[in-house]
């Protein structure tokens, strides 16, 4: 009984390399739905962390919302919204999407926050608008925390995606919640495994993002 | 500037009918503790801080009735920490305004690249970042980005605060240059009373509340200030600093009592009948080694020479100079170059001495005549 053992079983078992039961297929549903919950979440959360950030105003209403939104268990959330709405996406995104929406709202909004005053009090004072406050100045000088706050939302959705499987879809989860119900811990194990390198693989996607978007000025104060 | 008041919604006044006349092209200065509302009143000029009540016409315009981006990009803006965009190379921030006014990409670089020469910052530095320019270099930065678009006006809110004593005053004296080759109407904030008396052409002395305590120039400031208040932000001090607006031009130089260093015997005994209890000993250049004592030969080794402290550039350098000289030097004399080193004369503490309270005299005159001709002045403006 050695996880080692459980891993090297799974992974060159020829069986889990093709079909739609394969690694690939599963592992670029898995990226799809991660993806889809990603760019969602990103969509709701990076405009309002901006504004609200670059006005000062709605700090509050914002934390509590995040720690409200940070309190709902995926799971339950899930299988409350399967029971409601039914088989579909639907049930999967709601979920992700909450979970992700607090990481990069709360971070976006303390990353424009935290910018240092003197650099937008002097591109006002020369007469920059301030949608140009904002785009150019705040929001370069905050990017290395805006960032960070979507690696860590990107990761937990990445695990949390595994819950896809439980009604009925595919993606890496369902290694985990097959081989639980068949009792295949080799299943389980890789399934497991799979999981964790693709959320280290997103780390590295965010560290090279990071390497292009963020301006070498602002990268060494970060 | 026409009884600018600025209340907040709190009630607190932080500018309280504030009336002023910048002259053009001249340094002003806003000078007072903190809290006195120098900052705010410098922030309504640009419209950063709206005005509760009263007027700020710049060149007879309104500033209230310039769309306010307008407003700002006509005038260049310097704060404290510089304020430099750290995501941005040197060059593309001091091209930040031009760019706003839609020059051409080129058109900005080149104007970036000749503000760095006339600021003093090698041209090897434009592709740098802000974080690899030290604290001094960024403040030149930050006034080469505030001349970019060639604005008449240049506000400047505590601009050399917060880098140290030696790199300020070089930066004061770069400021000088620029405003000399450029000559822009500066409006200068700082709580630093020798600041305001160096840069300034005139200053607004500041005190809590928003008020204006005096508004003159420097000499004026501080051999004649307003009140009490006034005077105590000046410091104990004034007196000597006041000598800075003196010139040592009509000093006395003596020099009897100079004496090159293979000086022959007759020569020095000559020279000590001059009355000076002590003998300069010159180089064969003519550069000053040290004092000797009486009766000692000017023969003698460089170490057995008293030090003569340092010398002062006779009638460029003040009689502030010249008496920091002479206390310095362990005799009491203070030794005169000219600009190349070479020993133009001495003089004593007491010929200083005499030479400041001339120059006061002069200056009670000149005060005298100088309120005459503006009472006269004004008389003709009620004409006019």
């Amino acid at each position: 009984m050695n996880v080692l053992n459980f891993v090297n079983a799974f992974f060159s078992d020829s069986a889990h390399w093709h079909g739609y039961d394969g690694i690939p297929t599963r592992l670029w549903e898995h990226i799809q739905y991660s993806l889809l919950a990603l760019v969602i979440a990103a969509a709701i959360g990076l405009p309002v962390g901006l504004v609200t950030g670059h006005t000062g105003r709605g700090g509050n209403t914002l934390a509590f919302i995040a720690t409200a939104a940070r309190a709902l268990p995926s799971f339950g959330l899930l299988v409350l919204l399967f029971v409601l709405i039914g088989l579909g996406m639907l049930p999967v995104m709601i979920p992700l999407v909450v979970l992700a929406v607090p990481p990069i709202l709360v971070t976006t909004y303390e990353a424009v926050r935290s910018v240092d005053p003197s650099p937008v009090d002097a591109a006002r004072g020369m007469g920059m608008p301030e949608s140009r406050v904002l785009f150019q100045v705040e929001l370069p000088e905050a990017l290395p925390l805006i960032l960070g706050g979507l690696r860590s939302a990107a990761i937990q959705i990445v695990s949390t995606a595994t819950i896809a499987a439980y009604v009925s879809f595919g993606g890496l989860g369902r290694y985990i919640v097959d081989g639980l119900y068949q009792r295949d811990y080799e299943k389980v194990v890789g399934g497991a495994m799979l999981t964790a390198l693709l959320a280290l693989a997103t780390l590295a996607v965010f560290w090279a993002v990071s390497r292009v978007a963020v301006s070498r000025g602002v990268r060494r104060s970060a | 500037m026409d009884s600018v008041t600025k209340r907040y919604p709190d009630g607190t006044v932080a500018v309280d009918g504030l009336s002023l006349e910048i002259p053009d092209r001249t340094i002003t200065v806003l000078v007072g503790p903190s809290g006195c509302g120098k900052t705010t009143t410098l922030r309504m000029i640009n419209r950063m801080v709206e005005p509760s009540e009263g007027t700020i016409l710049v060149d007879g315009v309104d500033v209230q009735k310039q769309p306010v981006n307008t407003l700002r990009r006509s005038m260049g803006y310097v704060i404290q920490n510089a304020g430099l965009f750290q995501h941005r190379t040197i060059a593309d921030n001091i091209a930040t305004v031009p760019r706003l006014l839609g020059w051409s990409k080129q058109k900005a670089r080149a104007r970036a690249e000749e503000l760095m020469e006339r600021v003093g910052l090698d041209a090897s530095l434009a592709k740098r970042y802000p974080y690899q320019l030290s604290g001094g270099q960024q403040q030149r930065v930050g006034v080469a980005r505030a001349l970019a678009a060639d604005p008449p006006v240049l506000l400047m809110d505590e601009p050399f605060s917060a880098v140290d004593p030696v790199v300020r005053k070089g930066l004061q004296e770069e400021l000088l240059r620029i405003q000399g080759e450029l000559g822009k109407t500066i409006i200068f904030v700082t709580h630093d009373i020798d600041e305001a008396i160096r840069l300034g052409t005139k200053v607004a002395v500041m005190r809590a509340g928003g008020r204006l305590a005096q508004f003159a120039e420097p000499a004026e400031l501080l051999s004649a200030p307003a009140d009490a208040f006034v005077e105590d932000f000046l410091g104990a001090d004034r007196g000597i600093r006041r000598l800075s607006f003196f010139p040592s031009e009509g000093l006395e130089l003596l020099t009897g009592p100079v004496v090159a260093v293979g000086a022959t015997a007759e020569q020095t005994a000559a020279r000590e009948a001059s009355g000076a209890p002590y003998l300069l000993v010159t180089d064969g250049g003519g550069k000053p080694l040290g004092w000797s004592e009486p009766g000692s030969l000017p023969g003698a080794a460089a170490e057995e020479l008293l030090p003569y402290g340092r010398p002062f550039v006779a009638g460029q350098d003040s009689l502030r100079v010249a008496l920091d000289c002479a206390v310095l030097s362990p005799t009491g004399w203070a030794v005169a170059v000219d600009g190349t080193g070479r020993v133009v004369g001495v003089v004593s503490q007491e010929t200083i001495g005499e030479a400041i309270r001339g120059a006061h005299a002069a200056g009670r005159k000149a005060d005298v005549a100088g309120r005459k001709t503006d009472t006269e002045g004004r008389k003709a403006d009620v004409a006019g």
